[in-house]
């Protein structure tokens, strides 16, 4: 296939040149709280790009993936408290605890379909929060600190922002180039026939279960890393961080962005941040006029807004961002044919 | 007698109350085209669907090739090359007809744990595809989703998938169910072509064709085999036509 100049095309270039080119901007302008925003952004649309595996491409509708990214976390923080500040240790372990328990996740819950593997997944995320609510070593409920950011040797010095916001951009490059690979793969490809028709599947001949629970190991181990990324963003764990709205964060990413599309889950978190960041100060500004008074109070009502969006999408968009864009590309390869003829 | 590829034994399953295959025995030789008739509620699909093992049987004993299959779960019996085709399409609707037949091909060349090369630029699977295809008279549609295809080309498709595998024997749900005079000409033509090759089990309502395709017929009633011969036999079998067919005058067989 060749790269055409379609519109899709060209908003996802102008992202990705957007987000390499997002420090230079930082330095230009010193507005310090955007490199902290994106860096966020980044991290999430790294999860958001895990979750679309399983979510996306292959149908299953995990509902607590926000779990790995406070495993990665918390298991990158625990280590950093007892003395262990080295991300080669670290971020390995982060990794391992992910797939384990992703793995442990997967072998039980994939059994099911439907509702019951949502809940399973569900009770599974809610379990790892409760577990660390209960760490009263590591803070309990409160949270626990990191004293400093992953070390690797001198080799790299997280604690830079510049450098940290790169190294995130870096993964999350790294893991859309893997689901890229990945999905049309052939492993890929059982996973895209498993999403279309299971039953079908296992009528000519495919053992689904041992590819299912592959895709959901690859899936939880790279949000882990997302996690060990996070956690070294904000210097801070805390169980709310694996609580079900977040896992359900995750998911209003991915449809919102479109979901089994490469670049949607990027989209998405964009999308999803910037809603949350901006849209409160929005709504006061536009209450104003009207009440001065309530201005304020007024935004915390922003998800008012988002919801009903949210059901737009849903209903009139069903590709999400990646879909409009795609339709708006074929509307004008149409109207190109049209002209020619 | 010849040699046989399926040999059913006292199968049986129920659902409740409701006896859907009642100790049924049938043997399949090799080579032939075997096709099950019987009147709606017979237990024909639920016959298909315990061969090719969706369903788990209550007791009975199924072999294929000499070996017992009946505890085997279904992908293992596909990969020892016992294919079945749906009576109510079944495809991956939102992939490309040949992506479809490509993932039936892809099943039977080794396990798919391969991560990195592209599965749609991969010759060891579009080669074999496209020739399924060809086969079942669909190259022309082979990138259209399969979601655009018409119900007579989804039928196409369905064998197209069956053959992919090389399979010993198919198993055929009602593969003219639903087609226009024409489309089930031409399915009658192809599974004529395709005997020669391969075992088939063929459930069917469409009688011209059945008789028109079939070396043996069994008639099923309640889940059970009423009789079980050559057409000819079939045809002037008295209990059948009481059974199934109707009186002759009736109209119930023209052929």
């Amino acid at each position: 296939m060749k790269f055409a100049l379609t519109p899709r095309n060209l908003v996802t270039a102008a992202l990705l040149i957007g987000l390499a080119l997002l420090p230079l901007y930082v330095a230009l302008t010193g507005d310090r709280f955007m490199l902290t925003l994106f860096t966020r952004i980044v991290i999430l649309a790294m999860a958001a790009v895990s979750l679309n595996l399983i979510l996306g491409y292959s149908g299953m509708m995990s509902f607590g993936h926000a779990a790995y990214l406070g495993l990665g976390g918390y298991t990158t923080a625990i280590l950093s408290f007892e003395g262990v500040h080295s991300g080669f240790i670290q971020w390995p372990a982060a990794i391992a605890v992910s797939a384990l328990f992703a793995l442990a996740v997967g072998a039980l819950s994939l059994r099911t379909r439907g509702v019951y593997f949502i809940m399973i997944t569900l009770a599974f995320a809610q379990m790892a929060y409760y577990l660390a609510s209960g760490m009263a070593r590591y803070g309990g409920d409160d949270g626990l600190s990191l004293e400093s950011r992953s070390t690797f040797a001198g080799l790299i010095d997280l604690s830079d922002k510049t450098t940290f916001y790169y190294l995130c951009l870096l993964l999350l490059f790294a893991s859309i180039m893997l689901v890229w690979r990945l999905t049309n793969s052939r492993f890929g490809m059982v996973l895209q026939g498993v999403r279309s028709n299971e039953t079908r599947m296992s009528a000519i001949g495919y053992p689904t279960f041992r590819y299912k629970l592959t895709g959901f190991v690859i899936a939880g181990t790279l949000c882990g890393l997302s996690g060990a990324l996070i956690a070294n963003h904000t210097d801070f764990v805390s169980p709310s961080m694996m609580f079900w709205t977040r896992s359900g964060d995750l998911i209003v990413m991915v449809v919102l962005g479109g979901m089994g599309t490469l670049f949607g889950p990027v989209f998405g978190a964009l999308a999803l941040l910037f809603l949350e960041q901006f849209l409160p100060a929005l709504i006061s500004t536009a209450v104003e006029p009207f009440n001065p008074a309530g201005a304020a109070k007024a935004g915390e009502y922003w998800q008012l807004v988002l919801g009903p969006l949210l059901l737009f999408v849903v209903l009139f968009a069903r590709g999400g961002i990646d879909g409009m864009l795609r339709a708006l590309s074929r509307r004008g390869a149409d109207a190109e044919r049209a002209r020619h003829d | 007698m010849t040699d046989a590829l399926l040999k059913v034994d006292g199968l049986s399953k129920r659902f409740g109350g409701i006896v859907a295959t009642d100790d049924l025995s049938l043997t399949v030789a090799r080579g032939e085209l075997h096709a099950i008739i019987g009147p709606n509620g017979a237990g024909k699909t639920t016959l298909i669907t315990q061969l090719s093992g969706q369903l788990r049987c209550d007791s009975g004993r199924i072999q294929f090739a000499g070996e017992d299959i009946t505890a085997l779960p279904p992908h293992t019996r596909s990969l020892k090359g016992l294919a079945r085709s749906f009576q109510i399409t079944s495809l991956f609707l939102d992939l490309s007809v040949l992506d479809n037949v490509a993932l039936a091909v892809q099943a039977h060349a080794g396990h798919s744990f391969h991560f990195w090369h592209d599965a749609r630029k991969d010759d060891a699977l579009r080669q074999p595809a496209r020739a399924a295809l060809e086969r079942a008279g669909l190259s022309g549609r082979a990138d259209s989703p399969a979601a655009a295809l018409s119900h007579g080309e989804h039928r196409q498709l369905e064998l197209a998938m069956a053959l992919a595998g090389h399979p010993r024997m198919l198993l055929l749900d009602e593969p003219m169910a639903g087609l226009g005079p024409e489309e089930s000409a031409r399915m009658v033509a192809m599974l004529r072509a395709l005997k020669d090759e391969v075992t088939i089990l063929l459930v069917e309502h469409d009688m011209e064709a059945v008789f028109a395709l079939a070396d043996r017929i069994t008639v099923l009633v309640y889940g059970r085999v009423i009789a079980s011969g050559v057409p000819d036999d079939i045809r002037a079998n008295a209990q059948v036509r009481e059974a199934y067919l109707g009186d002759a005058d009736k109209g119930g067989v023209h052929v």
